[in-house]
C-alpha cells in the first residue's frame, strides 16, 4: 500500500495526470481518424437498421410476402430453381475480401509493403467480384423478371386452386397449387400476363401481384449496400496506390490508413450479414 | 494483438475464415429447411419450428456480427471506454425493432378498415364531417 501511494505520489508531481480525462493522454487510445471512422460507422449502422427495420415493418404489415428462396433461386449460366445459392456465393465472396483484408492490415503492422499491396489487390477483387455478382442479380430481376421499384411481379397464393392457363415458363393449364405457393407473373411483349385459376369452390380469379413495397425495399438496402461496396473498392485502390508508392513508409503512423479502409471494410462485410439475414434466409 | 506471434495471428485469421463459412453454411441450412427444401415442410401448424428457425437464423447472425467486429475489426483490442460507446447505443435499436414491428402488425390487423374507408364514397365523407365532429361509436371500439 505504502510504495504504491508514493508512486502516485510522484507521478502528479511529473506529469499531473491522475486519470484518463485529466489531459495529456488519449483516454480511448487510438488516434482521432481510428476514433472518428469507429463513430461514422456507428452513424451507418444506424442508416442501416432504419432500413432493415422499415423491411421488418412493411413485411409485418402485409398479408403476404414474396418468399426469398423463390426469388432469389436463379443463377447465372442457366441455373434454376437453385435457391440461395448465388447469394450465398456472394456471402462467401465479402466473407474472403475481409479475411484477406486482416491480412494486409498484418502486413501493414509489420511494415511489409509488398504484403499489403497484394492482400489489398486480393480484397479489391473479391470487392468487384461481389459488385459483378449484384450487377447481374439486379439485372436478372429487372430486365429478365420485370421487377421495378413500384411493381412486384411476385405473388403468393393465399387459397389453393387449379390454373385454367399456363404460361409459357413453369406452369401448365391444370396444375394445382397450394395457399402459401409463390409465383412470377410474366411478361410477354412488354405487358404482363396474370393468369386466371379456378380456386377449390370453383371461383374464377386471376393471379396478384405481389405488396408493392418489396421491390422499392430491395432496389434501395441492396443498392445502398451495393454503393458502399463501390466506394469501399474505390478507397481500398486508393490506398493500394498510396502503400505502394511508398507513401506510408515514410509516415509517423505507419500503415494506419489500411486500418481505417479495414474498418471500413469489415462493417460493409458486417452489414451484408444483416441484409443477407433480412433478405434471402428469413 | 501484440502479445501474439506472426504465425499464430495468421493462423487465427484464417480459423475465423473457416468459422464464418461454416456459420453461413448453417444459416443457410436452416433457412432451407425451414423453407421445405430438405425434404420436410413445416406446415403453419408447426409455428413453434418456424420460430425456432427464424430465432435460430438471428442468432448465430449476430454471432456473426460479434464476431467480425471483435476480432477482424480489434474491438476486443480497444480501450473499454471506446467500445461502450460505439455498441451500447446499438441496444436503442432493440427498442426500435419492438416498436416498429409492433407497429407494423398494428397495420396488417387494421388494413381492412382502411381498404374499407378508403372505398367510402365522398358524399359519405361529406355527410361524417357536416353531421357531427364526433365519429360514431363503433369507430372508437376498434
Amino acid at each position: 500500500m505504502a510504495t504504491e501511494t508514493v508512486v502516485k505520489e510522484h507521478d502528479h508531481h511529473d506529469t499531473n495526470d491522475g486519470g484518463a480525462w485529466d489531459g495529456g493522454k488519449q483516454p480511448f487510445a487510438v488516434s482521432y481518424g481510428k476514433l472518428m471512422m469507429w463513430y461514422f460507422l456507428l452513424s451507418d449502422a444506424f442508416t442501416f437498421a432504419g432500413f432493415l427495420i422499415a423491411y421488418g415493418t412493411l413485411r409485418f404489415s402485409s398479408a403476404t410476402w414474396p418468399v426469398p428462396d423463390f426469388v432469389f433461386s436463379t443463377t447465372p449460366f442457366g441455373g434454376h430453381g437453385l435457391p440461395l445459392i448465388f447469394v450465398t456465393f456472394m456471402s462467401f465472396l465479402l466473407i474472403i475480401s475481409s479475411v484477406t483484408m486482416v491480412r494486409g492490415v498484418q502486413e501493414g503492422h509489420r511494415e511489409n509493403k509488398r504484403g499489403v499491396v497484394f492482400w489489398m489487390f486480393l480484397t479489391i477483387i473479391g470487392g468487384i467480384g461481389f459488385l459483378s455478382c449484384q450487377a447481374w442479380e439486379w439485372n436478372n430481376l429487372i430486365n429478365v423478371e420485370h421487377m421495378t421499384v413500384t411493381v412486384n411481379p411476385f405473388g403468393t397464393h393465399t387459397e389453393s386452386g387449379t390454373y385454367l392457363e399456363g404460361d409459357d415458363h413453369d406452369i401448365n393449364a391444370g396444375d394445382t397449387f397450394a395457399a402459401g405457393d409463390s409465383y412470377l407473373i410474366h411478361q410477354h411483349d412488354g405487358e404482363f400476363h396474370p393468369l386466371k385459376y379456378k380456386t377449390e369452390e370453383g371461383i374464377e380469379k386471376q393471379q396478384e401481384f405481389g405488396p408493392k413495397a418489396f421491390g422499392a425495399l430491395f432496389f434501395f438496402i441492396t443498392g445502398f449496400h451495393g454503393f458502399h461496396v463501390l466506394s469501399g473498392v474505390v478507397f481500398l485502390i486508393i490506398i493500394m496506390i498510396n502503400a505502394a508508392s511508398g507513401l506510408y513508409v515514410e509516415r509517423k503512423n505507419g500503415y494506419e490508413m489500411v486500418e481505417k479502409v479495414g474498418l471500413y471494410w469489415h462493417f460493409v462485410d458486417l452489414v451484408w450479414v444483416f441484409v443477407f439475414l433480412v433478405f434471402y434466409l428469413l | 494483438m501484440g502479445h501474439k506471434s506472426y504465425e499464430e495471428s495468421i493462423k487465427d485469421v484464417y480459423k475465423g475464415l473457416i468459422l464464418l463459412a461454416v456459420v453461413t453454411l448453417i444459416e443457410v441450412g436452416i433457412s432451407l429447411f425451414g423453407k421445405g427444401h430438405l425434404g420436410y415442410k413445416p406446415g403453419p401448424e408447426m409455428g413453434w419450428l418456424l420460430a425456432l428457425v427464424a430465432i435460430g437464423l438471428i442468432v448465430l447472425s449476430l454471432y456473426k456480427a460479434y464476431f467480425i467486429i471483435y476480432e477482424f475489426m480489434h474491438m476486443s483490442s480497444e480501450v473499454k471506454g471506446l467500445r461502450m460507446t460505439v455498441l451500447m447505443p446499438c441496444l436503442l435499436l432493440v427498442w426500435a425493432v419492438i416498436a416498429f414491428f409492433q407497429e407494423g402488425n398494428s397495420w396488417f390487423e387494421r388494413r381492412d378498415l382502411i381498404k374499407e374507408k378508403n372505398e367510402r364514397s365522398i358524399k359519405d365523407k361529406k355527410m361524417d364531417i357536416q353531421g357531427s365532429l364526433l365519429q360514431k361509436e363503433e369507430t372508437y371500439q376498434m
